[in-house]
């Protein structure tokens, strides 16, 4: 098995509101991050496909092809946007790194034509970033 | 879904390896410039990564301000600015190599209360990383 990642960078605003709290329990828990006007971060993706490199091209996945997957998916959908009122995929949920993570890994998983999506590991700010790796359990 | 969260930490501190258990020579040979006398020191990066459910209210794994104040009393204040090896009780009789670092951050990390620790991983220069995930249950460390 060979693994292959891509990085990719899109910055984009959210905040975290959660309606069914109170607005001290969103100021509490949430604490900056629910300033009702947002703020944004520079968010660094790594998407990593696992599979035996083609004999005829010696490639897991065409890295163009992973381009324009990652293009259409996440930075069309998310690069400069609000991800709480234009990322439809998020409706709903608080968008933590961990629940952005996740989204990006349904979106991706099934768009990937060769190889494996093995790990997306999305970075919200250089301290800190989360590793989805797919599966049934756990939300 | 499996969800990891990881977040970076650092501290600085001081260090030297020598074993009481290998001569002089020996340790000048094996351990080189860590054993100059006086020791030296490193800016630590530590990465703690923690997993369980995502909780739907907040979106979260684990409340990363309990995360932080639980990092920062049971390794950022006891080890930042010190000499390990005199200053951290674990260290006057091991080497505090990285690796014995990584053993002794997460043996006092696995019991934050609000996620599962899975993995400490330590940058001591740029250059040099070690990972340490735990032993399995009845395993020899």
């Amino acid at each position: 098995m060979v693994y292959l990642t891509r990085k990719i960078e899109f910055s984009a605003a959210h905040l975290y509101h959660n309606p069914a709290f109170s607005d001290e329990e969103n100021r509490r828990v949430f604490g900056k991050c629910n300033n009702p006007n947002g703020h944004g971060h520079n968010y660094v993706l790594e998407v990593t496909v696992g599979g035996e490199a083609d004999p005829a091209t010696g490639m897991v996945l065409n890295l163009t092809e992973l381009k324009e997957t990652l293009d259409r998916e996440v930075m069309e959908r998310m690069d400069h946007r609000f991800l709480n009122y234009e990322v439809s995929e998020l409706a709903g949920q608080i968008p933590t790194c961990e629940n952005v993570a996740a989204v990006i890994w349904r979106l991706l998983a099934p768009k990937i034509s060769r190889g494996k999506l093995t790990r997306v590991r999305l970075w919200e700010s250089p301290d800190l970033y989360v590793d989805c790796y797919g599966g049934e359990s756990a939300s | 879904m499996r969800i990891e969260l990881t977040r970076r930490y650092s501290f600085s501190a001081s260090h030297r390896l020598h074993s009481m258990q290998l001569s002089q020579e020996e340790n000048q040979r094996i351990y080189g410039k860590c054993n100059n006398p006086y020791g030296h020191g490193h800016n630590y990066v530590v990465e703690v990564t923690v997993t369980g459910p995502v909780e739907p209210s907040t979106g979260m794994i684990a409340h990363l301000g309990d995360l932080d104040r639980f990092v920062t009393s049971e390794v950022l204040e006891p080890f930042d600015h010190t000499y390990l090896n005199k200053d951290v009780p674990a260290f006057r009789e091991r080497v505090p190599t990285t690796e014995n670092l990584c053993v002794e951050i997460f043996d006092r990390l696995k019991a934050f209360p609000g996620a599962r620790l899975v993995r400490i991983r330590i940058e001591e220069t740029g250059r040099n990383s070690f990972e340490y995930a735990g032993e399995l249950e009845g395993s020899p460390r």
